[in-house]
């Protein structure tokens, strides 16, 4: 066989890509960020690993011979990050399918189509088991140091869990190709991603809002009822907790699962990725007929027309949609404890106003992001007869408005139960917002739209201060809600972080 | 046409603009009014440099700018009211129909609904782009995109219209259509400056070419005028600004 079609150098082609991705993805493109980047990862993992001591230490010393309350809550803990790592893996699947890159080299190169298909899949696992792996790696570390190596056993149980979301995440995605075609899938395994990441965790907090009125997903899994329900120590639905607890037949039978439904998901699929990856890079020479306005040109202001157009694509990208819908699809739990509290006439408000706050400012960085950078026409917007200040006006008026839409009846319900509680957390909101914004407009680049995904890697400061700005404002929020002067605090963090934003913005040096 | 008979239109007075190295050097440049002016010159020379100060999307560093006796560096409001701009590359928005993208450019420019309304279907009908005129622009040809960018360029009736390589990557057909679009407005009294790498364009379409090297005009008027500057009056538009540039480089 040649040597240029042969599985083995087929998957060093494969992973150097990938290696080359995650390094720009790290360092965005930029050489001399190498070894910020690595320094970066590395007081990550140290501060990851201190969270994880706060967390987990207390677990360290449970074994086998433990009772089902900690056979539930390491289920529980596997099924939640199971939830999430299929949520990323369809995410890299459809991406898969719909990156154009080299299809047209493949296809018409004589190499087995199949075995390039194959290699690619497992590549997408190969990345789905590493970040896994990565991100439970300081719990398992802490648990391992504290309480012995059969802790590391929860590596291969992890690893497994990788394997068999990929698998998962290839079916879901061809069975979406063969159902609805190749125009809907992207969207719609878009939305199912982001509905089976957030599903899990929303799950456990809605029923525990019913059972004990908390937003902790937590009581959920310690309840009597979950306990009572909960199959016997010996049944095989255990089999991953036991592993995590260094049950080594367990294990052995866990890995084994998870590499055979991998493989056979690869060989099962790898036939058809293709053909559906054709089918998809024609997507977007298909025609979307819009529905024809018989109302004319309508009169509008420069400034109404940017804010109308703004709107208009993104109600229209359901890509954007769907990546913005798990930050929205978070606030559903806190609506639900809401309508529960408003209901029984309790007040959990400190409780809802943070997280609505939260997702709030989280919610407009993005959508500052895509309005103030991600511009197409960059160039027709600059030569139009309309001043700079006006368009970032216009710019910043269309997110804020949108934020208001987004977010309106959740202040509405709240103020019609507490005035002073609704209009603290429609405060927040505005002000969590505005920070957003003002940081997007500091480190703003041009950009297109379709980089939004990327949009985390061009500025780290920008991406930090937006999560710890939004963090000090729903803080804020919720010490105000609760009638304590202790807000000036958080506030004057919050302040602190754009003053600091401003300083370092690459515009104003 | 005689020029100089003409308002002026464009005028570029000791304009320089340097990055590395001065890509633009005092550059004196006039274009009348119902002229098609074509710059051509080497990659490098400072075309779309040039272009891109003149609509205001680089302020340059010395020299003044004068668009349609208005000055373009203390207004550039008003003068962006009386510009078009279209590039080489396209850029429109994908999600929007070509119909739609004219409606939000004639909301930036201010323009009467029903005027602007009108000229849009004349456009669109004149660029051929009626039978896709409530389609999305995200599945377009490179062409088509053109087309639906200098429609944009267009619906605000602009007095002149600055564009740089237009007719990059187009076929024939969309080509032809491009051009009788710029004639008719040049015919109705518009001004066109175009940058041009392919000099057959601007010999069959410019009243006047000016050649642009190192940031300079170093030659500047009818075909029949640059032949009288190399002394070879058979020589084809090539061959004239092959001589022209060659010599450039060597007094350079």
């Amino acid at each position: 066989m040649n040597q240029a079609a042969s599985l083995t150098w087929l998957a060093s082609h494969e992973f150097r890509l990938g290696w080359r991705d995650w390094v720009a993805l790290m360092t965005a493109g930029g050489r001399a960020r190498a070894r910020n980047a690595g320094i970066a990862l590395i007081v990550v993992a140290a501060f990851m690993h201190v969270f994880a001591y706060w967390i987990v230490a207390r677990f360290a010393d449970a074994n086998l011979a433990s009772d089902t309350t900690a056979l539930v809550g390491i289920t529980g803990t596997l099924m939640l990050s199971g939830s999430l790592l299929l949520s990323q893996a369809m995410e890299s699947v459809t991406r898969a399918f719909y990156a154009r890159s080299d299809l047209d080299l493949i296809l018409t190169s004589p190499a087995s189509a199949q075995k390039v298909f194959a290699v690619r899949m497992g590549r997408i696992a190969a990345a789905a088991v590493a970040v896994a792996v990565l991100l439970a790696s300081p719990f398992i570390n802490v648990l391992a140091a504290l309480g012995g190596p059969r802790w590391l056993a929860a590596y291969g149980v992890v690893a497994a869990m990788g394997a068999v979301a990929t698998a998962a995440a290839l079916a879901l995605t061809i069975f979406l190709f063969r159902t609805i075609g190749a125009k809907r899938t992207r969207l719609i395994a878009q939305i199912v991603a982001a509905v089976i990441g957030a599903g899990f965790v929303i799950g456990l907090q809605v029923a525990a809002i019913f059972s004990a009125g908390s937003l902790s997903r937590y009581v959920a899994l310690q309840s009597d009822w979950m306990l009572r329900h909960a199959p016997d120590t010996g049944s095989a639905f255990w089999w991953p907790a036991r592993a995590v607890l260094g049950d080594y037949a367990a294990l052995a039978a866990v890995m084994a699962f998870g590499v055979s439904i991998l493989a056979a998901a690869i060989v099962l699929f790898s036939r058809r990725f293709g053909e559906h990856a054709v089918a998809a890079a024609g997507v977007s020479s298909t025609i979307v007929r819009q529905r024809r306005w018989s109302r004319g040109f309508r009169r509008r202001s420069a400034s109404r027309a940017l804010r109308q157009k703004e709107w208009t694509l993104l109600l229209r990208d359901p890509w954007l949609i769907s990546q913005t819908l798990m930050q929205i699809l978070y606030l559903l739990p806190p609506a639900l404890l809401l309508w529960v509290t408003f209901r029984q006439g309790n007040d959990s408000y400190i409780v809802l106003i943070p997280v609505v706050v939260m997702a709030a400012g989280q919610l407009a960085g993005g959508l500052a992001w895509l309005s103030i950078s991600g511009e197409d026409a960059p160039d027709l917007v600059a030569t139009a007869p309309i001043t700079a200040d006006r368009i970032l006006a216009a710019k910043i008026e269309a997110v804020i408005g949108m934020i208001a839409l987004i977010f309106a009846p959740i202040v509405a319900v709240l103020i019609f139960d507490d005035v002073f509680a609704g209009v603290t957390c429609g405060l927040g909101i505005l002000s969590a917002a505005a920070a957003a914004t003002m940081i997007q407009l500091c480190f703003r680049v041009q950009a297109r739209r379709s980089q939004f995904r990327r949009r985390q890697t061009s500025s780290r400061i920008a991406t930090f201060a937006e999560a710890f700005s939004s963090i000090a404002w729903a803080s804020t929020s919720a010490l105000a809600a609760a009638g304590l002067w202790h807000a000036i605090g958080p506030a004057a963090v919050a302040f602190g972080i754009l003053a600091g934003v401003w300083l370092v913005s690459p515009l104003r040096n | 046409m005689n020029s100089q008979n003409y308002p002026i239109a464009l005028a570029l007075r000791g304009v320089s603009k340097r990055f590395d190295r001065p890509a633009v050097d005092a550059l004196d440049l006039t274009v009348y009014g119902g002229e098609f002016y074509a710059l051509v010159g080497p990659n490098g020379a400072g075309k779309t440099t040039t272009l891109r100060m003149v609509v205001g999307l680089l302020r340059p560093d010395a020299g003044s700018i004068c668009i349609e006796g208005i000055d373009a560096l203390s207004d550039p409001v008003a003068a962006k009211q009386v510009t078009a701009w279209l590039s080489d590359e396209p850029m429109i928005y994908d999600k929007l129909t070509p119909y739609e993208y004219l409606e939000f450019v004639a909301g930036l420019w201010r323009i009467e609904p029903v005027a602007a309304e009108a000229r849009a279907r004349e456009l669109i009908g004149w660029l051929g782009l009626e039978p896709h005129a409530h389609e999305r622009c995200e599945g377009f040809s490179k062409g088509m995109r053109q087309k639906v960018a200098l429609a944009g360029a267009l619906v605000h009736d602009p007095k002149l219209i600055i564009l740089d390589e237009p007719l990059t990557g187009l076929d024939a057909g969309t080509a032809r259509q491009v051009k009788d679009v710029l004639r008719e407005r040049v015919r109705a009294g518009g001004s066109v400056i175009m940058t041009t790498h392919i000099l057959e364009v601007a010999e069959r379409m410019a009243d006047r070419i000016g050649i642009i090297a190192g940031g300079r005009l170093i030659a500047e008027g009818t075909l029949d005028d640059l032949h009288r500057q190399t002394g070879k009056t058979a020589a084809s538009l090539e061959d004239t600004f092959l001589m022209l540039v060659a010599e450039q480089t060597v007094a350079a």
